[in-house]
C-alpha cells in the first residue's frame, strides 16, 4: 500500500512537470479555453464539485468546509504546489477532508491540469 | 477547516480573524486528540465506551457551547437555526404520521397462525430503548428492525426489506410509542464478543473509505456545523435516538440503515448490507455514544 502510494505521487510528481510543460507555451487564447474547461469542471456536480466545500465567485450554492478559493495566484506563486493540493491534499494536512482528487482517480491528470489553470485564475 | 476565515489571506482586511484562527487551531487540537483517540483505540491501547462517549460529548461542547445536551436528538437543527424554523414548521403536520397510524393497524393485525407481534415483544410496541442489544446467545447485535424480522419468521412470515417498505411504518409505530424512554445501549462484560462488536463498528465510523476517501468521522466529527452545499453536518451525537426518519429528500419515511448506505454512496464507497453485520456493529457503536438521550422518533428531516 505505500509503496504504491510512493509510486502513485512519483508517478504524479512527474506528472506535474509535464501538466506545466503541456499547458505553459498555449497562446492566451487557447489558454482561456483550456480554463472555461477548468470551470466546466469545477462546477460540475459529479467531476470536481468543489462548490460542495469551497466558495467560489460565480458558484451557486457553495458549502464552507473549505476556505474560499480566492486570489490564487497570490497565495500558490507556484502552480505545481496548487495543483499538489488538488492531486492529493492529505500529503499536506493527514487529516485534511478534502478530496484526493488525483491519487483516488476521481479526476484525470488532463483535467487537473486544467483545473489548476482555472484555480489560478481566481 | 478554515472555513469561517480563509487561513490568513484576509487577516489584512479582517482583524479578528487572528483571534478566530487562535480559536480554531485550539479546536484543531481538541480535534487531534480526539481522532487520536480513535487512532489509539485500533492498536492495543484500549479506551472504554465510557470514555469514548466522554470524548465525543466533550467535543460537541467546545464546537457547540451554546447548545444544550437535550438538543442533540434533533440533528443538524440543534445548530442550524434557519433550517430549524423550516423543520418546526414542518413538525406542525407531521409528514411521518401516516407511517405511524399504518404502523399500528400492522401491530395489531395477527399473522397467519394467528399470533402477533405482541407475542414477541412481551413489552408491547415501546421497546426501542431495548434495541440495539448483544444478544448472546446468537453471539451479534440484535436491533429492533431484525427483532422483527426474526419474529415473522419464527410465525411462518416473509421476512421484510430493510430499507424501506412495511418495516417503515411498523417501526415508526413502535418508535412513537417509545418517546421519553432514554438511550441506553449496555455493553455485557460476560462475553468480550459484545466489546468486539462495539469496537468493529467504532473502527468503521472512523475508517476512510470510498473514492472520495471520507470516515463517517471526517463530515460528523471534524467539520461538524460546516456545510457541504447547503447541508450542514450533523454532530453524531444525537444520530439514533430519532429513526425511522421522513426525509423530503426521499420523498419518504426509511430506516438508519437506508442513512448509512446514503452516506456511504455520496463517498463513492460500496454501501454494505443493511442490516448487516457491519451495518449492525455500527449501529451498536453509533447507539452507545447517544446514552442518556431522549427518543424522539420517527422524525423528520429536508
Ligand atoms: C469535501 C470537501 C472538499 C472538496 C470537495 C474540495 N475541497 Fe479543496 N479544501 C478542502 C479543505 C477542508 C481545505 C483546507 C485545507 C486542507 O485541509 O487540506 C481545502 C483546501 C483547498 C485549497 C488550498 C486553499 C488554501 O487556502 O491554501 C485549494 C487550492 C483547494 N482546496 C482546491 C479545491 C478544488 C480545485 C476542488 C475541486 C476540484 C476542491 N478543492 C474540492 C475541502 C474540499
Ligand atoms: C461527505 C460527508 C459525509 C460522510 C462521510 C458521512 N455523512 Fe452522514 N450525513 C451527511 C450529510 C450532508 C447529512 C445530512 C445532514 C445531516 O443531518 O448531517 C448526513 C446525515 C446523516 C445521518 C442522519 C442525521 C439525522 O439527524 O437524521 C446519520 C445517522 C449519518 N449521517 C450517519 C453517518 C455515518 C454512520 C457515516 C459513515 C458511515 C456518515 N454519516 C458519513 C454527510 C456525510
Amino acid at each position: 500500500m505505500t509503496i504504491s502510494r510512493i509510486r502513485l505521487a512519483q508517478a504524479a510528481s512527474g506528472l506535474v512537470l509535464l501538466g506545466t510543460c503541456l499547458v505553459a507555451p498555449a497562446g492566451a487564447s487557447e489558454g482561456s479555453s483550456v480554463v472555461e474547461e477548468g470551470k466546466g469542471i469545477a462546477f460540475s456536480r459529479s467531476k470536481g464539485n468543489c462548490l460542495a466545500c469551497h466558495m467560489i465567485e460565480g458558484g451557486e450554492s457553495p458549502g464552507n468546509l473549505g476556505p474560499p478559493l480566492i486570489a490564487m495566484k497570490a497565495r500558490y506563486p507556484d502552480k505545481a504546489k496548487l495543483r499538489a493540493q488538488i492531486w492529493d491534499a492529505t500529503t499536506v494536512n493527514p487529516d485534511s477532508a478534502m478530496v484526493p482528487f488525483g491519487l483516488h482517480r476521481v479526476l484525470t491528470e488532463e483535467e487537473i491540469d486544467k483545473l489548476v489553470e482555472y484555480v489560478w485564475t481566481l | 477547516m478554515s472555513g469561517h476565515c480563509d487561513g490568513g489571506l484576509r487577516s489584512n482586511i479582517e482583524p479578528n480573524c487572528l483571534e478566530k484562527r487562535e480559536i480554531m487551531k485550539k479546536t484543531l487540537n481538541k480535534m487531534a486528540i480526539l481522532l487520536l483517540l480513535g487512532g489509539v483505540v485500533f492498536t492495543a491501547q484500549a479506551t472504554t465506551p465510557e470514555e469514548d462517549r466522554a470524548a465525543f460529548v466533550k467535543h460537541y461542547k467546545f464546537r457547540f457551547p451554546d447548545v444544550p445536551m437535550e438538543e442533540y436528538p434533533n440533528g443538524a437543527y440543534a445548530i442550524d437555526k434557519i433550517g430549524r424554523e423550516n423543520w418546526e414548521a414542518i413538525e406542525e403536520f407531521p409528514p411521518y404520521e401516516p407511517f405511524i397510524d399504518e404502523g399500528q393497524e400492522m401491530w395489531d393485525t395477527s399473522f397467519a397462525n394467528g399470533k402477533t407481534y405482541k407475542d414477541c415483544f412481551s413489552d408491547g410496541p415501546g421497546v426501542a430503548s431495548q434495541y440495539p442489544r448483544w444478544d448472546k446467545k446468537q453471539g451479534m447485535v440484535i436491533t429492533m428492525a431484525l427483532a422483527i424480522n426474526q419474529c415473522r419468521e419464527a410465525n411462518g412470515e416473509k421476512a421484510l426489506k430493510y430499507k424501506k417498505g412495511p418495516i417503515v411504518p411498523l417501526l415508526a409505530y413502535m418508535a412513537f410509542e417509545s418517546r421519553g424512554q432514554v438511550t441506553n445501549v449496555v455493553i455485557p462484560e460476560d462475553d468480550p464478543r459484545a466489546m468486539e462488536a462495539y469496537e468493529k463498528g467504532k473502527k468503521f465510523y472512523f475508517t476512510r473509505r470510498g473514492q472520495l476517501n471520507f470516515s463517517c468521522a471526517t463530515c460528523h466529527v471534524q467539520n461538524t456545523g460546516l456545510k457541504v452545499r447547503t447541508e450542514v453536518l450533523s454532530p453524531s451525537l444525537g444520530h439514533t435516538t430519532h429513526w425511522p426518519v421522513y426525509r423530503s429528500k426521499w420523498g419518504t419515511a426509511g430506516t438508519l440503515h437506508r442513512r448509512f448506505t446514503g452516506c456511504n454512496r455520496n463517498i463513492r464507497a460500496k454501501p454494505m448490507k443493511a442490516q448487516g453485520e457491519q451495518y449492525r456493529n455500527l449501529e451498536y457503536f453509533l447507539t452507545y455514544l447517544s446514552n442518556g438521550l431522549e427518543l424522539n422518533g420517527p422524525g423528520a428531516r429536508k
